[in-house]
């Protein structure tokens, strides 16, 4: 007995997304960390658009539109402006080495996968079986936040992370309530304007976006 | 056993024996032309071999018989491993010989006797070929058994032959495990067979070269052998890949004959297929630095772990 | 699987004859063992004559052992027999039991040790140390003690036959104890063996339950609660875990083993770390009872790791016994890996998994003990022969010692786990066993488990590395230094106890589906599970079910043969070229000598490299401006600096604060004398 093929679909966007989780963890250039997002951002996009189309719930239809706009065009464009701007293109030298990290990361996605064995357990959608994955896919850029130097990778790794959630909400009980999901992007809109602010006034103070730097504030000037 | 898988046998070493140089000499045609480069005959390979047989073999004087002895040894191991590997049909006398496993000891063996003889003679190069070749070994090799074992987990054993089948028999389906692996075995074959990124077939540069340091000593019928081991590597690596990825084509369960003839024009399309993406990702990547070796391997290791992993959670 | 638990206790109980022939086996075993201690007892008579030890006695320990392997392994499947000797504590005469799974490890005892005894023969040089009369009485005290501990079924006789076995062993490692450094590490030895003891004494004290009978009986009989049960697990861990290297507790290991003459070396490595393997099994699988399932991820957790630090510090050593030391670390961190998947694998009512897992624990056990048998007498040759430990002055032995760099060549291919010799088949079987684990009921460990496979592919991987380091820069190239050019080959007793001990590497690897039932059998009889047993003949291995997994051993060879046969018969017949000898090419560069090579550190970098986090390393780099460049690296064990390194002032300060009670004066005596007696009445008192 083989599923359909939309879950057959929807579970390979999920693996997709995981590996792209994966991807951004060993990425050291910013550009392509950058790149990386949108990409998980258009995966994103395409297993909510399937799963709309498989479901017919409308409020889908809208949310996968709304990720389409900020998650894949619009904060991508917003960081390479800023990246070019602020001239940060690598984040070399993090906190753990890149093969470190991964092997890190493969016990983190155990725990996740094993997290969400009771959770999909109760859940009822066609999808339950993918919660893991968003478990996974929010650590994971946890892990990145916590491995990079760079405030602006720390960003993405933020932005990630809501990726995760929402794909975890999408999964256990398709999607948010659509009040929260448009909360949510305009929050996470509003945090970028704000941080890159953030970056300018940073830079001015230090002349550099070394979170190391910040830490060691009381011997800066 | 049915006189016919005795049959497809000897048909799977005879092919084998037979089409490793010519699938390197394809491989070799499709870089010459992506690279705008005028291509040398399809028949080369089968020149060179030819060449250097009927060349005396010259030895260091230091030699020992371990080097002597080891391009046999290499040769034996990847003509047995040619003999289990179904690439015609899955019903193979010598599949009950040695499951995927074996077979992965069989090419560690060939490694070893590669490497010692690399060391025998005392040669700077010959050691440092030496001691790059184990590093990517040890890399590649639980890499494959990871690519292997989850195949082995979605078809219960660890027979090559009975994966394919089960593989080939069963409902069409997507499957990320199965993909996430096959990137991963595709990076192995890559690192495992001296190819770019990794090494660089077609270097003579010290610096840079594996596969070139180790046999650099040999010459005459040896390095025949080594240079038609090497093909036959690379060759049934690219048959288990198709056992693996695209067991469509070959002879399964009881078929007869008929099944059997067209086995042998399925094989020929997927190496041609398989020739040009070879030579395309040869021709698109750039060779890494040794020491950013170990990194490609490890992200062929970890995108076997993710897919036994991904298996596991959804169960494809 | 319980009935035939219980159809062996009914033979026991019902057929007094059959009980009657293996109450001989265990008499036999018992006469053999006395054998070897008259054996040692008459190297005393005349201490200073080598001749005398070597020509007469190590050879007849030698067939002793022979003769224990060969009585045990007739009497494997017999029921197990028991004999009560009438010494030991008042309440506590010493009892004694030959049963399966102490019978395997006799056999292992055995087989190894006489090829062991055999080299010793021709080992042993007059010299300075201890005298080789002196030296064959420990030796064979140290078999004996092994062979007692392997039959001990009560608590007070396995301390006996296990502290024997340790300061016996101290003295061997002590041989050449003019040498401060080998006084070291026999002490750092001596101090580790204790504390793993203490560990076993206290595993014991929780295991009578509550009822203060020391017989093993007792203990199988005692219900523990799973607290205490997991309690006296631990304890067990610890202090086998200390005797078989587990790490942290491995640090003595590598310094102890090297020190130790090579034969001792061997026995140290090859057999005694097996009683470790032994005493863990009979703990976890005979002794307790009630054991919840998870305590089987400690030992897999812990002895994977152990073999993933001790192949990387394997790889990264520049000393050759030192180097085979860690890769001991290794298999005993595989054989615990092991024995923890058997745990679990039994926990979740997976019985035929379980029997797996432990079957290849078994074979490995057997496999280990014959490869680095095999690799330390051959490195002990070379020790001979050239003086030189350091892999850096070695090289190119092949041509000098011919005989031992192929027998040795036999044991590095079968650690390093390449068919068709012994060391990929136990692992085969691991990682067969290893591919069931994602059926495992439990939530997360069904998806930890199955990583293990990668790791142990890593390992066995990494085995192959440290193996064509090990041959590669000892045995080929060039010679390093100019004094090897007068090394010899190894003597006729020395090549037969190699010859020996290879011979076993190929048939434990061409043989498997012969030996997998015998071990199938111990596991069986344990209680652990049975293997199913389909048809196949002696020469194919289907543990499992033949669709599932099989390898026939013997068709490998048998076509690895054929081909090089075939391949070799064609081009000579063909093309009929002479092979020429010329200068060796090196890409045209001309003056290569001995240091034009890659040196062992060379070798090592790529391990220390990619597992930098494993070594406390400190490097000393040449600048361009040297006159004389030096590079310098030394290897660190963190552990080691971590765990071990603090005990010392420690210790000191203790000991410190001790000493403060021994003024030295009568009087003070006298008082800690009255104050214990005193405080004995009261204790005597409440309870």
């Amino acid at each position: 007995m083989i599923p359909p093929l939309v879950m057959q679909l929807l579970d390979s966007l999920a693996a997709l997304l995981l590996l792209l989780s994966f991807a951004m963890l060993a990425q050291r250039r910013i550009v392509t960390l950058v790149d990386l997002f949108a990409l998980q951002g258009a995966v994103l996009c395409a297993a909510t658009l399937l799963l709309a189309w498989r479901t017919g719930e409308v409020n889908l239809y809208l949310s996968a539109a709304l990720t389409l706009s900020v998650k894949v065009i619009a904060l991508p464009r917003l960081l390479h402006a800023m990246i070019r701007r602020l001239g940060v293109y690598w984040d070399t030298d993090p906190l753990l080495n890149i093969s470190g990290t991964m092997l890190v990361g493969v016990p983190i996605v155990v725990f996740a996968f094993g997290l969400a064995q009771p959770i999909s357990a109760l859940a009822s959608t066609a999808t339950r079986s993918a919660i893991g994955i968003a478990i996974a896919v929010i650590l994971l850029a946890f892990l990145t936040m916590i491995t990079r130097r760079k405030a602006m990778s720390q960003v993405i790794g933020f932005l990630s992370m809501e990726n995760g959630l929402f794909f975890g909400a999408m999964c256990a009980s398709y999607g948010m309530p659509m009040i929260v999901e448009l909360g949510v992007a305009l929050d996470v809109l509003v945090a970028m304007l704000v941080l890159g602010v953030f970056f300018f006034q940073i830079r001015e103070q230090f002349d550099s976006l070394d979170l190391d730097r910040l830490e060691s504030r009381r011997e800066a000037p | 056993m049915r006189p016919i898988d005795w049959f497809t046998q000897a048909l799977a070493v005879a092919v084998a024996l037979a089409a490793a140089p010519l699938f390197l000499g394809w491989v070799n045609q499709c870089r010459a032309w992506l690279q705008n480069r005028r291509a040398a005959s399809l028949w080369q390979p089968y020149l060179g071999l030819r060449k250097l047989l009927h060349k005396d073999p010259v030895i260091a004087r230091e030699a020992s018989p371990l080097f002597r002895a080891a391009p046999y040894v290499v040769f034996a191991a990847m003509l047995a491993a040619a003999a289990v590997i179904p690439s015609m049909g899955t019903r193979l006398p010598m599949g009950a010989a040695a499951d995927a496993i074996v077979l992965v000891g069989l090419f560690a063996t060939a490694r070893v006797f590669l490497a010692l003889a690399a060391m025998d003679v005392g040669t700077p190069f010959g050691t440092l070929g030496a001691r790059r070749e184990m590093m990517v070994g040890f890399l590649a090799e639980p890499a494959l058994l990871m690519v292997v074992f989850v195949a082995s987990l979605i078809s219960a054993t660890t027979a090559l032959p009975v994966i394919s089948e089960h593989l080939a028999l069963r409902p069409l389906e997507l499957s990320p495990s199965l993909a996430f692996t096959g990137v991963a075995f595709t990076m192995v074959l890559l690192a495992e067979n001296a190819r770019i990124p990794i090494d660089n077939p077609a270097t003579h540069l010290e610096l840079t070269m594996i596969h070139e340091a180790m046999v650099l000593e040999y010459s005459g019928r040896h390095l025949a052998l080594m240079e038609f081991a090497a093909s036959l590597k690379l060759l049934n690596y690219a048959c288990i890949g198709f056992a693996l990825f695209l067991p469509w084509g070959s002879a399964t369960g009881r078929s007869g004959p008929l099944a059997l003839a067209l086995a042998l024009p399925a094989l020929g399309a997927k190496l041609a297929l398989a020739g040009a993406a070879l030579a395309t990702i040869e021709t698109v990547s750039a060779k890494l630095r040794v020491f950013r070796a170990p990194e490609f391997l490890a992200t062929a290791f970890l995108l076997a772990v993710l897919g036994m992993l991904v298996h596991l959670l959804l169960g494809d | 699987m319980h009935s035939a638990h219980i159809r062996f206790k009914s033979i026991e109980a019902s057929d007094p004859q059959l009980s009657a022939t293996s109450a001989s086996a265990l008499a036999e075993v018992l006469a053999l063992l006395a054998a070897w201690l008259v054996v040692g007892l008459a190297g005393l008579v005349r201490p200073g004559s080598l001749r005398f030890a070597g020509r007469t006695l190590f050879p007849l320990g030698a067939l002793v052992s022979v003769a224990i392997a060969v009585v045990a392994a007739a009497n494997l499947g017999a029921a197990p027999t028991r004999v009560v000797l009438p010494f030991g504590l008042p309440d506590l005469p010493m009892h004694l039991r030959l049963d399966p799974l102490s019978g395997i490890f006799l056999v292992l005892l055995g087989a190894a040790s006489a090829g062991i005894s055999v080299f010793a023969a021709g080992y042993f040089r007059s010299g300075e140390g201890t005298p080789p009369g002196l030296l064959c009485f420990q030796y064979h005290v140290f078999l004996a003690s092994m062979g007692l501990v392997l039959l001990a079924d009560d608590a007070y006789a396995f301390m006996i036959a296990w502290e024997t076995m340790a300061l016996s062993s101290y003295f061997l490692v002590i041989a050449q104890h003019r040498i401060a450094e080998i006084r070291r590490a026999g002490y750092l030895y001596l101090v580790m063996a204790h504390v793993g003891a203490l560990a076993i004494l206290l595993c014991f004290g929780v295991l009578q339950g509550g009822s203060w009978q020391f017989t093993f009986d007792a203990m199988r009989g005692a219900h523990l609660p799973p607290a205490w049960a997991g309690a006296a697990f631990l304890l067990a861990l610890a202090g086998f875990g200390a005797k078989g290297g587990l790490v942290p507790l491995h640090a003595w290991l590598p310094e102890a083993h090297p020190a130790a003459p090579s034969p001792v070396s061997a026995l140290l490595s090859g057999v005694m770390l097996k009683m470790a393997v032994y005493g863990l099994l009979r703990v976890a699988f005979d002794l307790i009872g009630g054991l919840p399932w998870w305590w089987g991820l400690v030992p897999v957790a812990l002895g994977l790791f152990s073999a993933l630090y001790g192949i990387a510090f394997a790889a990264a050593q520049t000393d050759m016994k030192r180097l085979l030391a860690y890769s001991s670390i290794e298999n005993l961190g595989l054989l615990f890996t092991g024995i923890g998947l058997a745990m679990v694998f039994r926990g979740a009512s997976m019985p035929t998994f379980a029997a797996l897992a432990l079957v290849a624990v078994l074979y490995h056990a057997i496999n280990h003990a014959f490869m680095k048998s095999l690799l330390f007498l051959g490195t002990g040759a070379v020790l001979h022969s050239t003086g030189e430990r350091n892999l850096g002055r070695l090289g190119g032995l092949i041509h000098r010692m011919p005989w031992v760099a192929w027998l040795t060549l036999v044991g590095a291919l079968a650690i390093a786990g390449l068919p068709p010799l012994n060391g990929f088949v136990s692992e085969w079987l691991l990682l067969q066993a290893f591919l069931a684990s994602h059926a495992v009921p439990y939530p997360f460990v069904n998806m930890l488990l199955p990583l293990g496979l990668g790791l142990v592919a890593l390992i066995a991987a990494l085995a192959g590395y440290v193996m064509v380091k090990f041959f590669g820069v000892v045995f080929l190239g060039r010679a390093r230094e100019a004094a090897l050019a007068d090394a010899h080959d190894a003597g006729f007793a020395e090549r037969l106890g190699l010859g020996w001990l290879a011979l076993g590497c190929v048939l434990l690897g061409l043989l498997p589906a012969a030996v997998v039932p015998v071990l199938a059998g111990v596991a069986q009889w344990l209680g652990v599970g049975a293997l199913p047993r389909p048809a196949a003949g002696w020469w194919m291995l289907v543990p499992l079910d033949a669709r599932q997994a099989s390898y026939a051993a013997p068709v490998i060879a048998a076509t690895l043969f054929a081909a090089v046969a075939a391949t070799s018969f064609v081009l000579r017949l063909v093309y009929r070229r002479r092979v020429r000898l010329a200068e060796p090419w090196a890409c045209g560069g001309a003056g290569l000598s001995g240091r034009t090579q890659d040196t062992a550190e060379g070798f090592g970098q790529p391990i220390r490299h990619l597992f930098a986090p494993f070594f406390a390393m400190r490097r000393a780099l040449p600048s361009p401006f040297d006159a004389e460049p030096r590079y310098e690296v030394t290897i660190g064990d963190r552990f080691w600096n971590v765990l071990y390194a603090p005990l010392a002032p420690l210790t000191d300060r203790v000991a410190g604060a001790l000493a403060a009670l021994q003024r030295g004066r009568i009087a003070t005596f006298l008082l800690y004398a009255l104050v214990t007696l005193c405080l004995l009445l009261a204790l005597v008192l409440v309870l």
